[in-house]
Formats: structure tokens, sequence, C-alpha cells
């Protein structure tokens, strides 16, 4: 039994990675051929490097994908805190729209923005570019955000505002050395969601960027349209690369935070 | 803290671009060029049941498969220690974010007719298999893509079971099996609730893998969309009749699964 | 009698660690057994390895004469009543009482007889459909004994089922097990660290510290004779002094000398002194071989609890009367009141503190 289910915890394993690891040994090919190891080479990295449209849409997915989380996390956790004093029926209501984003189909919501913007473009005289991208983005961040912070109100102790303003805390020194300590974790992880879900979208990001300001998804979208071309792998296995180190260290600091957390408990039941 | 006010940046930002964009979609697909009240494109979508039934078809094997993957793995993954668990955990989960669009293009190159996969099989005097733009490549291109957001919400459902009701289920007669049958089944179901959905409606409405995998021959929803936007075809009109008939599919469904969920949302995320 | 459930030489490591050390104990059909002791103390442990949860790293859990080591919990014709319930939060109330029923697929009539029979039993008639998250905390208590004693096991096994009641709740369900217990007529083995649940409702009591039994007996034995200074202090509070075997029935307490009753520890011995707080009367001083001074008058309702420092010890007494703050009074107590005991070994003694309850 416990063979058989690491066997097949392998084979999964197997599935997943198989794939990437041939986009990275073929990142090293010194042929375009996908099934032959003709040599070793770094020439795609270099050309990738020299590329300019993917070096300028990396640079605009990182512009955005900050502005987009930062501004996202803000409005989010400001609404969080507006919803979560509503009565019930307006808080349902939007909750309900709130979702939207996220249940719907991303293609419904590129769309539709998109149909926002050609409307508001031809009347009021601006392209899509920057500006309809960044909206977009931040549109799409915004439920995450708030469905992270919502639960930790939820949990908070509702006394402890009272608390603060028993010992002499106005409603602003409350806020923040009290209630925002407590929501935090939800602000946190919010905004990294948000931060990531940016960087990543492609679909949201194909109906509403111009031809000018391209995010690196849509770029790496018209290079796979386009003939074989292994600065793809390269990329690919820069991302992982980048992934990987980025997961690892979560991982290790997430550890550490909780085993200080047990260290304190200290006590075995 | 009290104050409603903070929420109204978010309320009208969410007016403005989650609300109006919808009903911008929903007076597209009534309205024809000249703002006219029609019904033509929404009965046009008719035309297209062929393509639709695909969609809904190849989606519903994708979900299957990766219900039947999926599902062990949980199960497998939630007996590990907690810190082996953590760490399985992100290995599975580490090929997510690698941008999606990447994963089906290494696919690509490996279904190919001179991929790496019908190379691997010439050696052995098979093939070469029509692998690429088959439905098949659809489906696996879907289950690839997808799996982890299969997995997540099962195994985050199962892990929280109460140990204790696992040992009551064995302290009242039920061997392992029946354990899983009559306990760890019945209250994973709104895991496998939310991972269906999560893994359907991004299917049915792909139109990357469908174009990556599919070839020409093979076209989803999310094509038709497309192409109504920004393909050839340009007809905003019946693009937006389109996507108001996927939504009202995709709202259908989520009706019918939310009958077996709990209104645990987090689970979603 | 016949011995039911007999633990041999039982050990239990964990991460290094003896969570049991060399357990023996017998428990006989039909009887109400307590495992007493603080947390962390192997109760737990010494039950879940009856249940089968566990297996001992050595020893033999005998269960009606055969060995029943390595077999599974499905296989064991024990049931227990765990900590939290651990009810089935997917199923009704009936379903949950009828789910061992329905895994050795016992006929539909046969299990609504059962199911009735038990619900009645633990008095939720009517609760049938109820989900069992609705149930209030004592409720959820039922539903775990029913579904538990449906199958009608040898020997019932309750993890601190009454933890998480109130005080009020838990006094009734105390009195409510004690009665199912002899209706039915089978072995309850029971978990806790209310030292005053397992006087109330047991045959016998088993004290246990730090993986080691420390005394098996009687509620009146283990109140009245407590075997060591651990089980003195556990059991009620206790007034333990150090003190010195002269000879036989005679013991020195802070320089004084005092008739008692026990004996066999040898000449010049140095023992622990366990004398109950009840046990003391106030006198004046002149007519007390122990004088000292009340530092302290607590109302505890029905009675006044005062501490009186006499020769460096700082004595606990209980007493209907008051005494006035301050004042120097006299501490007597008969031959009777005096229990003996052997020092702990030292290893012994660093366990000896008793942890907060959890």
């Amino acid at each position: 039994m416990k063979k058989l289910s690491k066997i097949y915890l392998g084979l999964v394993l197997f599935f997943l990675y198989v794939p990437i690891f041939v986009l990275i040994v073929f990142s090293f090919n010194t042929t375009k051929s996908r099934t032959v190891m003709s040599g070793f080479t770094f020439e795609w990295y270099l050309k990738l490097f020299r590329n300019e449209i993917i070096m300028e849409s990396l640079w605009n997915t990182i512009i955005i994908a900050v502005i987009a989380s930062i501004t996202a996390t803000i409005l989010g956790t400001a609404a969080a805190i507006g919803i979560n004093n509503m009565k019930k029926v307006p808080k349902a209501i939007v909750m309900n729209i709130t979702n939207f984003p996220i249940i719907n189909p991303e293609i419904v919501t590129g769309v539709s923005l998109m149909l926002l913007f050609v409307f508001f473009a031809a009347r009021m005289n601006f392209e899509f570019g920057f500006w309809t991208l960044l909206i977009a983005h931040i549109t799409f961040s915004v439920p995450y955000v708030i469905l992270n912070v919502m639960p930790k109100f939820r949990q908070m102790d509702p006394f402890l505002y009272e608390a603060a303003q028993d010992l002499g805390c106005n409603s602003r020194q409350a806020f923040f050395k009290v209630v925002l300590p407590e929501i935090m974790p939800g602000v946190l992880s919010g905004f990294m969601m948000s931060f990531t879900f940016s960087l990543d979208d492609f679909i949201i990001s194909y109906f509403t960027s111009g031809s000018d300001s391209q995010t690196l998804p849509v770029t790496i979208y018209s290079m796979t349209r386009r003939k074989v071309s292994p600065e793809i792998n390269a990329l690919s296995t820069i991302i992982f690369l980048v992934v990987v180190i980025v997961l690892v260290l979560k991982n290790v600091i997430e550890r550490k935070s909780e085993n200080n957390k047990v260290k304190v408990k200290g006590e075995r039941v | 803290m009290k104050n409603k006010l903070i929420a109204a940046p978010y309320l009208v930002w969410m007016f403005v671009f989650i609300l109006v964009p919808l009903i911008m979609v929903g007076y597209f697909a009534f309205t024809d060029k000249d703002g006219n009240f029609t019904l033509d494109y929404v009965a046009d979508v008719a035309q297209y049941s062929q393509i639709f039934v695909r969609s809904i078809w190849l989606a519903a094997i994708a979900t299957v498969i990766c219900l039947v993957i999926s599902y062990p793995l949980a199960y497998i993954l939630t007996g590990f220690s907690k810190n082996v668990q953590s760490t399985m955990l992100m290995i599975v989960m580490l090929p997510m974010w690698m941008n999606f669009l990447l994963r089906t293009y290494a696919w690509m190159t490996m279904l190919g007719n001179n991929g790496i996969i019908n190379t691997i099989l010439g050696f052995i005097g098979l093939g070469p298999f029509k692998m690429l733009n088959t439905e098949g490549a659809v489906v696996l291109g879907m289950v690839y893509n997808y799996l982890p957001y299969m997995i997540l919400p099962i195994y985050s459902v199962m892990v929280k079971i109460d140990k204790s009701v696992i040992e009551a289920a064995s302290d009242l007669g039920c061997n392992p099996w029946k354990t899983i049958l009559r306990v760890v089944f019945p209250l994973s179901l709104p895991g496998v609730m939310s991972g269906i959905t999560m893994v359907f409606v991004p299917a049915i409405s792909t139109f990357i893998i469908s174009r990556m995998l599919g070839g020409g021959g093979n076209l989803l929803i999310g094509d038709l969309i497309e192409m109504q936007f920004l393909g050839n075809a340009y007809n905003v009109n019946l693009g937006a009749a389109i996507s108001l008939v996927l939504m009202v599919i995709i709202l259908l469904i989520m009706t019918i699964m939310n009958q077996f969920d709990n209104d645990d949302g987090a689970v979603l995320l | 009698m016949n011995n039911i459930v007999e633990l041999k030489d039982i050990v239990v490591e964990f991460d290094g660690e003896r969570i049991l050390d060399k357990i023996n104990l017998n428990i006989k059909d039909k009887e109400f057994v307590t495992l007493l002791g603080p947390s962390g103390c192997g109760k737990t442990t010494t039950l879940r390895i009856i249940g089968g949860f566990i297996n001992p790293d050595s020893g033999t859990v005998m269960f009606d004469g055969k060995e029943i080591n390595g077999l599974p919990p499905y296989k064991r014709n024990v049931n227990t009543v765990f900590q939290r319930y651990a009810l089935f939060p997917h199923l009704n109330v009936y379903e949950n009482i009828a789910f061992g029923l329905r895994v050795q697929k016992v006929p539909e009539k046969e299990i609504n007889k059962r199911v009735a029979e038990m619900l009645k039993l633990v008095n939720l008639v009517g609760f049938e459909k109820r989900t069992v998250q609705r149930l209030s905390g004592g409720q959820q208590q039922r539903v775990a004994i029913a579904r538990a004693l449906v199958n009608h096991p040898k020997v019932l096994l309750l993890d601190e089922p009454l933890g998480a009641l109130d005080l009020k709740l838990r006094k009734e369900m105390q009195i409510e097990l004690k009665r199912i217990q002899q209706q039915l007529e089978i072995t309850f083995i029971y978990v806790t660290h209310d030292q005053e649940e397992a006087l109330t409702m047991s045959d016998t009591v088993v004290v246990m510290n730090g993986g080691v039994i420390q005394q098996i007996g009687s509620p009146v034995d283990i109140y009245n004779e407590p075997e060591n200074a651990f089980v003195a202090d556990f059991i009620g509070e206790s007034n333990i002094l150090n003190g010195l075997m002269i000879k036989d029935k005679l013991v020195e307490i802070s320089g004084r000398e005092f008739d008692c009753v026990d004996g066999g520890f040898g000449e010049n011995t140095p023992v622990d002194v366990v004398i109950r707080p009840e046990d003391i009367t106030i006198v004046p001083p002149e007519q007390a071989k122990l004088c000292g001074v009340v530092e302290s008058v607590i109302f505890k309702g029905v009675h006044y609890e005062m501490l009186i420092d006499a020769y460096d010890y700082r004595w606990m007494v209980h007493s209907t009367k008051a005494a006035d703050k301050g004042a120097s009074v006299g501490l007597s107590f008969g031959p009777d009141d005096i229990h003996i005991m052997h020092k702990l070994k030292e290893t012994e003694k660093s366990e000896e503190e008793v942890p907060d309850e959890e």
C-alpha cells in the first residue's frame, strides 16, 4: 500500500515535470531541433536578453504588477472594512458582484472590459495600452484582496477595537495599532495573490492591451504563434528557476516562523 | 472602523469596471450594429451548437480525468507527516506557477510528428502517431494545466478532516476501505465540488489550449468568442451573445454544484 | 470475576521519550475503572492501546483471555467515546448512532430497534433527524455514547468525555454515565484528570504519573491511604511534610514526636508525612504540640481555608470555624490522621510537579 502510493505519486510528478524538463534541456541545444541534442550553448539566453520586445514587455509586466497589486490591496482592504460594517442585504449584493470576476471565465471578464474600453476609447479619444491594462489588472485583483481580508474580520475578537478605545486610542489609532495588525496576514496574502496573478495573467491582458504596451505573457503568446524559437525555452528555464527560488525561500521562511511558534508553545500534549 | 464610506472608492470601481462591462455584454448581445434591439445574435448562437457540445464534452472529460488522478493523490498527501506534506504540496503545485502558455507550448513541442515522444516511439519501431491537433491533445492540455486546481481544493478539505473522526470509523468497525467510502469521501465532497468547478470553468472557456494543441479543427467556445472580438470574424454583437450563453451555462453548472457545497467559500481559493 | 483486559509490561516510546514505562494493569469484567493523572501522564496512551489506535513497543495486551497485539480497532470488541466526540458531521443523529450497525450489515429492522433503544437510554428521543452540529455539547456527548454503546461492546473506553462541558452539566453526566454503566453491566474504562470525577464514579481508580502507575485502588483507599506523596497531593489537598520515622508508630514532624498508626519503615528513616487539611483541628496554643500564626483566612462556602505558618511549613487547614488572621493557634490531629509514605526516588521527584490542567 505504502509502496503503491509512492509509485503513484512518482507517476503524477513525472507527468507534471517532464514537459518542463524537456523545455529546459532544449534551451541549451545548439540547433533548433526539439528532439536531438546537438550540442551545448547559451546562445538562446544571449538572444533572449538582446530581444528588445521581450525585455520591454517584461518591464511592463513588472510595473503593472507592482502598481496594480498595491492599488488593489489598498482599495480592497478599505473595501473589506466598509463591507464588513454593511447591513446584511447590501453586503450580500456587494459580495456577489465582487465574486463575479472570480467565478466568471476569464475570457468573459476580458471581453466585457474590452467592450467598455472600446466604448470610451471612441468617445474620450484614448488608445488601448498601459492604462487599460492597469485598470483591468486592478479590477481582477481587488476581489482576491477582499476575499482574503474579509475572513480576518470574522476571526478577530470583536471587542479588540473597543478594548483599544477603552485604553485611550482614538478611532484612527485603534485602527492602525490594533485592527490593522490583526488583518495584516489577510492583506499580505491578498497582495501576494494579486501580484502573482497580475504577473501571470494572459487572457484578460490579451483583450485589454494595445500594440505598443504588452505584458510578457502576451508577447510569449505571439512568439508561440510564429516559428519555433528556442528563446522561449530559455525564457521558460529562467522563469522556472525564479519560481523555484521564490517558493523555496517562502517555504523556508514559513517553516522557520512556524518552528518559532512551536518553541514558544513548547508543550507536548 | 464603523465608517462605511471607506468602501466608497471600491464601490465606484466595482460599478464602473465590473457591473457596467457585464451590462454592456448583455446590451451588445441583444442589439445590432446600429443599437436597435434584436434577438438575431442570440438566436445565431444556435448555429454553433456543435462547438458548444464539443467544448462541454472535452471539458467534462478533462474534469473527470483530473478528478480520478487528484483524489488518490490528495489522499496520499494527507498520509505524510506535516513537514513532508507541505514540501510535497509545494512540489505538486510548483508547475502551476509557470505561465500556462509555456506549459502548453511544452506539450506542443513534445506531441508534434517530429516531437520527442514520436522520436522515442520511433526507436522501438512504433509510430509516428498523429498526436498534435487532435481532441486528445486538447484534453491532455486541459488536464495538465488544470490538474493542480483539482488537487488543491480536495487536499485542503481532506487535510481538515478531524483525525478522530477517522479513528471513530475504525472504532465502529470500518476497515480502511470502508472508512474512505463511508467517511472520508462524503466529508471531502465540498472539495471535490469546488475542484470540479475550478477545472471545468477554465477548461470550457479556453482558447489557448485548443489553438496550440488542437490546431484549427477543434474550435472551442473560447476560440469562437476570441474570433468575434480580435479575429477575422470580427462581430462584437455575436461575440457578446456567445459570451452571455457561456455565462448562463456556467452559472447553471455552478448552481448545481453549490447544492452539494457548504457555505465554505474559502475552499474556492 | 474474570479479567476482561490485561496489560502486561506495556512500553510505549515516542521520539525517544518513554510515554509508558512497563505498565501492568488488570481490569475486571463489568468494572468502572478510571485512569487518573495530570496531562502527559500516559493515561490517554493507555486507553488508545486498549482501543487499538496505538501499538505498544513492547508488552502484551490481552482481551478476554486472548492476546490482541496488532489487532486493528475495527476488529476489536471495544468502542470509544472520543474526547471531542468525533461525531460524523455529514450524518444526522440517527445515522451517527446507526453507523456501526450499518457497517456490520445488520438488518434495517434490527437497526431501527437498537437505535431507538439507545436514544431512550441517553434521553435523546425525538432528536433522530437533527444534524449533529446543531446539538449542544451535552447532547453531542450523548450521541457519542449511544453511537459507541449500540454495538454492544464488552468494554467502553471514554477519553475525558466530559472535559468540554460546563460544571453543572458535567455533574449531571457523571451520574448518568454511572447509571448507564450499571444498567448495561459492561466495563467502562474512563480517562480523566479530574480527581473528583474519578472518585465519584469509579469502582477502581488507577493513578498515573510520568508513564508509571502510582497506585491502584478503590476511591476510598486512594483518598485515605495514598501510597506516595504524588497520589496524596493529586487527590484532594494535602499537607506534605518531611518526617523522620523514629521507630514503628512514632514519627518526628517539625522536631516534635507524634504517635501514628503506621509501621514497617525501619528506624530513623526519612519519610513523607501527609495530613489532610480537614483532619486538623484548631485549638488554643497551650493544648497543642504544634503552634503557628494564622496567615490568611478565605471563606470557601462550606468551610474556611486557613494558611497557618508553623516551623517553616505553611499548613493548610479546613475548618467550619474561622480563626482570626494574625492569631497564634495550635494545630491538633490524631494518630489516624497521620499518613506515612516512602519518599519518592529522586528521579521520580522531578516529575512530582503537577502541570496545570489543559
